[in-house]
């Protein structure tokens, strides 16, 4: 069976949803901050004669018309950061400040993490985590490429992730990105349809609902835990914020999605989830012409 | 942080016991690779042999390159493994095992320090001498990292080569001037063939 149309049932219009599921995805960028301005980027591509439109809810997004990125002097700079556009929505969610401590939970290799350093000026602290060692040097060398000096990149398994190290004990905020099934990015990788298993969906929902458990643990009273996946399955989603509601101090605060989206859903197959899940957002590939997204917000209480 | 606090005094005068808090001390201020260790304040501070100073560390870049110190007021440098200095945003406890501290800046612990690729092009905009201005195909042959002939009055060693885009001086990477030749060093991963700029 695809996958796709397991989540049939949750999407108004279905053809839509099934036609841009089959779509390639445009080539966007994250004008990177830290080293240069959105003007003088887009000074530098026209320059270049590298024709681009401007994203409309981020100025810092480009959408490239024709070749990538990686063959422009901007992006040899360090300018420039391949990030499809619905990835750029959890940092812009979370919101840290300069000077803040913010932990990215599963942070290779590094298009959000990069994110959060330059909006909080390259000040502070972020600390990057990661479980496997090939995609940390990934991240490694993003950061690198893109100037990054405010942050520490670590291997810890995110379940129990360990604070001790630092000299400090909780978080301002913290991001969990969470390993899922991603049938969300099918429109950049057709092939992670193939791999797709029920099995795989509830045990990677297992080790979800660890990390943001951790997460909201190690985040201070007030502060905020943004957990986001590239998956549809409400098992992935709902069902994590649900479980967390229960079993953590934390809620669901609202927040305006800068892009199209739907409501979480309360009822999954034989499942019903805490009403607060309404709050949170799906955003489908015909939506915006983006990859598919999920995105949460908490608000620790205590 | 700009505070880059000299060790303990009585830390030199630990006694010799069989303890792992002991062995473990030791190890601390040798340099052990994967764990990074924070540069002493200045020379006097220095416990780890061979290790640089943070004085000594602003002051290259200052000398060579007319970096102004203040640049880096707020940040502290570390060291792992033999030599490769990292510069860090913010502070953390001394010494710390993570497997990343912020960025590259340098390579110590040879006759000629050599900023990184990282550091230039992030700091090489505060840097007023020895830069070298290079343009159109001398630029786009620099960044695929091969030696050309380029006309240069100044120190040999190291340099930071750089170009105008968007309106304002940029640098590319870091170059080494030696008999007329300008190398190229952009590292293996960094190198690109890009268009000619007019």
């Amino acid at each position: 069976m695809n996958p796709i149309e397991r989540y049939a049932p949750l999407v108004a219009d279905t053809d839509a949803f099934f036609a841009a599921c089959e779509r390639p995805l445009p080539s966007v960028v994250r004008v990177n901050t830290i080293k240069a301005a959105v003007d003088r980027v887009r000074e530098a591509l026209d320059e270049e004669g590298v024709g681009y439109e401007p994203i409309k809810w981020n100025d810092e997004l480009l959408t490239f018309d024709e070749r990538g990125p990686g063959t422009t002097w901007p992006y040899f700079h360090g300018w420039l950061h391949g990030q499809e556009e619905v990835s750029a929505l959890p940092a812009m969610i979370l919101d840290p400040q300069p000077g803040e401590t913010v932990w990215d939970a599963c942070a290779a290799p590094g298009s959000k993490t990069t994110q959060l350093s330059a909006m909080m000026d390259d000040t502070g602290i972020v600390i990057g985590n990661d479980n496997n060692l090939g995609r940390l040097s990934a991240l490694r060398h993003n950061a690198e490429r893109l100037g990054v000096t405010n942050l520490i990149v670590t291997k810890q398994d995110g379940r129990n992730f360990s604070l001790k190290d630092f000299g400090f004990d909780e978080f301002d905020r913290a991001l969990v990105d969470a390993p899922c099934s991603c049938e969300g990015t099918v429109r950049k990788n057709p092939t992670t349809l193939d791999q797709w298993t029920l099995n795989h969906v509830h045990s990677v929902a297992a080790i979800q609902k660890g990390i943001l458990s951790r997460a909201i643990q190690a985040t201070k009273p007030g502060g905020t835990v943004v957990y986001s996946t590239c998956t549809f399955a409400p098992e992935e989603n709902e069902a994590v914020i649900d479980h967390v509601l229960e079993t953590e101090e934390c809620e669901v605060v609202a927040f305006d999605c800068p892009l199209e989206s739907v409501s979480g859903v309360t009822e999954w197959e034989d499942d019903s989830y805490d009403s607060s899940v309404t709050k949170t957002h799906r955003i489908y590939p015909h939506l915006n012409d983006t990859g598919g997204f999920y995105c949460a917000k908490l608000e620790v209480t205590a | 942080m700009s505070d880059d606090s000299g060790p303990a005094a009585d830390e030199s005068e630990s006694p010799p016991d069989d303890s792992a808090t002991a062995a473990e001390e030791r190890d601390l201020r040798s340099n052990v690779g994967q764990r990074f260790g924070r540069l002493p304040a200045t020379a006097r501070d220095r416990e780890v042999a061979g290790r640089a100073s943070r004085e000594e560390v602003v002051a290259f870049f200052e000398e060579r390159f007319g970096i102004d110190p203040a640049v880096f007021a707020e940040c502290t440098f570390w060291e792992k493994g033999k030599g490769k200095i990292w510069i860090f945003a913010d502070s953390v406890p001394d010494p710390i095992r993570v497997e990343g501290l912020g960025m590259t800046v340098l390579r110590t612990r040879q006759e000629h320090w050599k900023p990184t690729h990282s550091a230039v092009q992030r700091f090489g905009r505060h840097a007023n001498k020895n830069v070298i201005e290079i343009s159109g195909e001398t630029a786009a042959t620099f960044v695929r990292a091969e030696t050309q002939e380029v006309e240069w009055d100044g120190d040999w060693g190291y340099l930071i080569a750089a170009h105008t885009i968007g309106g304002e001086r940029e640098p590319i990477g870091v170059g080494l001037y030696l008999y007329d030749e300008l190398r190229s060093t952009v590292p293996k991963g960094n190198r690109e063939e890009l268009p000619v700029l007019d």
